[in-house]
């Protein structure tokens, strides 16, 4: 079956069996592999993306269950000169990883997180991203990143194609 | 693990749902938010030849208020019914309980109608209803019925749904200022509980006592629930919280454990709704 969506900012029409998870569409249709598939059950987050300004799981959303939406994955959120986003600067800056699998559905979910929330504290960040696991548990850097990005404003609770992240 | 081969069929009306499940018959499953559905189709306990995608449908997605009830479209996800200001006002234990299914992700997606679909023994919303006394409002090919919800939950992943009908509302009473708790037992914030217990002082006069994981279904606690109507103390009621359950013993916890957290819980629950204590937090949680 046919299935549209808009991913980052570019909109997308491709072929897809309906049971094409979102997290292969990404990764293996359109070639955008920042989304890692960890657990595969809807536990471990890696594969965290934006779905119409929320956080959700990609390995449990059907490609076509996407269709018309706006979807924002790792690879969206720096800015066209690749100027980081706030939460991957922060990353960075508070070396909110260690081997880094999880890294990528922890920057998504925590944009989520700021969104819903633009200041909050070191137990709300813990809290917001209680669906996504480190198994290096690098927690403390991770939530520090989060804290760090919470600095610089609303901005590090949005993406950067103008829509909106509520949670 | 990609489910097996399927036939997608998108909907936009609950008119349009009913015609496609009557036409593809029991081989069809309806498909909401997919968060029960799915993993279970990705490991194979689910092998539907057709999907039905009512997502779309936006007519199932409200909370509002209803004569002496709060209404709720089968279609409204945690995340809406967690920030809805309607049942925050009228009925607070539902969003509470909104805010404790899974993580943030999940509840973006499951929806308040698949849980109760799915009739899973450990899930949380399905055990608040229960407490609640809600009323479940099928349509189906006959058209439109309601069932008690305490007649709803048949057994392990079995219920009163019949061939051809979709789940389009939840009714629950307006509680307003009444007490209300939600304790809920895990090994990690995001999991099922292990055993959960939601007491909710009902419009009536009745205290709603139910509980998650102490048997094949979410069931009341009915020895506890009779025992206050009958004038007992909160520590006499609460001791028969595991009266006449029979739970099962996993990795987690063994029957007796479990017996011992429903009283436990239950005590608490009651404690929390009757204004005599605060509500346990993950840390005094875990000090159980």
């Amino acid at each position: 079956m046919q299935v549209s969506m808009t991913v980052n900012g570019q909109q997308r029409t491709d072929e897809v069996e309906p049971r094409m998870l979102l997290a292969h569409h990404l990764r293996d249709t359109l070639g955008l592999t920042a989304t890692n598939i960890g657990c595969d059950s809807t536990s471990c987050g890696a594969c965290t993306v934006i779905v119409d300004g929320l956080s959700v799981k990609s390995c449990t959303v059907l490609a076509l269950q996407v269709e018309g939406s706006q979807v924002t994955t790792l690879e969206g959120l720096a800015g066209e000169d690749g100027e980081l986003h706030p939460v991957q600067a922060a990353f960075q800056s508070e070396h909110g990883l260690q081997c880094g699998f999880c890294t990528s559905g922890m920057v998504m979910a925590s944009v989520g997180v700021l969104a819903a929330n633009p200041d909050p504290t070191d137990r709300e960040v813990r809290e917001g991203l209680e669906g996504n696991l480190c198994r290096c548990t690098g927690y403390h850097n991770i939530v520090r990143a989060v804290l760090k990005a919470a600095e610089a404003g609303p901005v590090a609770g949005q993406v950067p194609q103008s829509q909106e992240v509520s949670a | 693990m990609i489910p097996s081969p399927f036939e997608y069929v998108r909907v936009s009306s609950v008119d349009e749902a009913v015609a496609a499940l009557a036409e593809h018959g029991e081989d069809a499953k309806i498909l909401a938010g997919g968060h029960s559905l799915l993993p279970i189709m990705k490991l194979r306990l689910a092998v539907p030849s057709v999907l039905i995608d009512i997502s779309g449908i936006a007519e199932l997605n409200y909370v509002r208020v209803d004569g002496d009830q709060v209404a709720i479209g089968a279609g409204t996800r945690h995340h809406d019914l967690e920030n809805s200001e309607v049942a925050q006002a009228e009925v607070p234990l539902l969003p509470h309980v909104a805010s404790r299914v899974g993580d943030p992700q999940v509840r973006h997606r499951g929806t308040l109608g698949g849980t109760v679909a799915h009739c899973d023994p450990a899930s949380d919303l399905p055990t608040a209803l229960l407490a609640l006394r809600a009323d479940v409002v099928l349509v189906g090919p006959n058209g439109r019925r309601t069932v008690p919800i305490t007649e709803f939950f048949l057994g392990f992943f079995e219920t009163a749904m019949e061939e051809g009908e979709l789940i389009v509302e939840l009714r629950v009473p307006r509680t307003g200022d009444g007490g209300w708790a939600y304790e809920k037992f895990t090994r990690r914030e995001n999991d099922w509980p292990i055993v959960s217990a939601a007491a909710v002082h009902l419009p009536g006069g009745e205290v709603g006592v139910a509980m998650a994981n102490m048997g094949g279904v979410v069931l009341r606690a009915e020895a506890t629930e009779a025992a206050l109507a009958a004038g007992k103390s909160i520590e006499e009621a609460a001791a028969l919280a595991a009266e006449g359950t029979s739970p099962s013993a996993d990795m987690h916890a063994d029957a007796e454990y479990r017996s011992h957290l429903a009283r436990v819980l239950v005590r608490r629950a009651l404690t929390v709704a009757a204004g005599e204590a605060a509500p346990s937090t993950a840390e005094s949680t875990a000090a159980a």
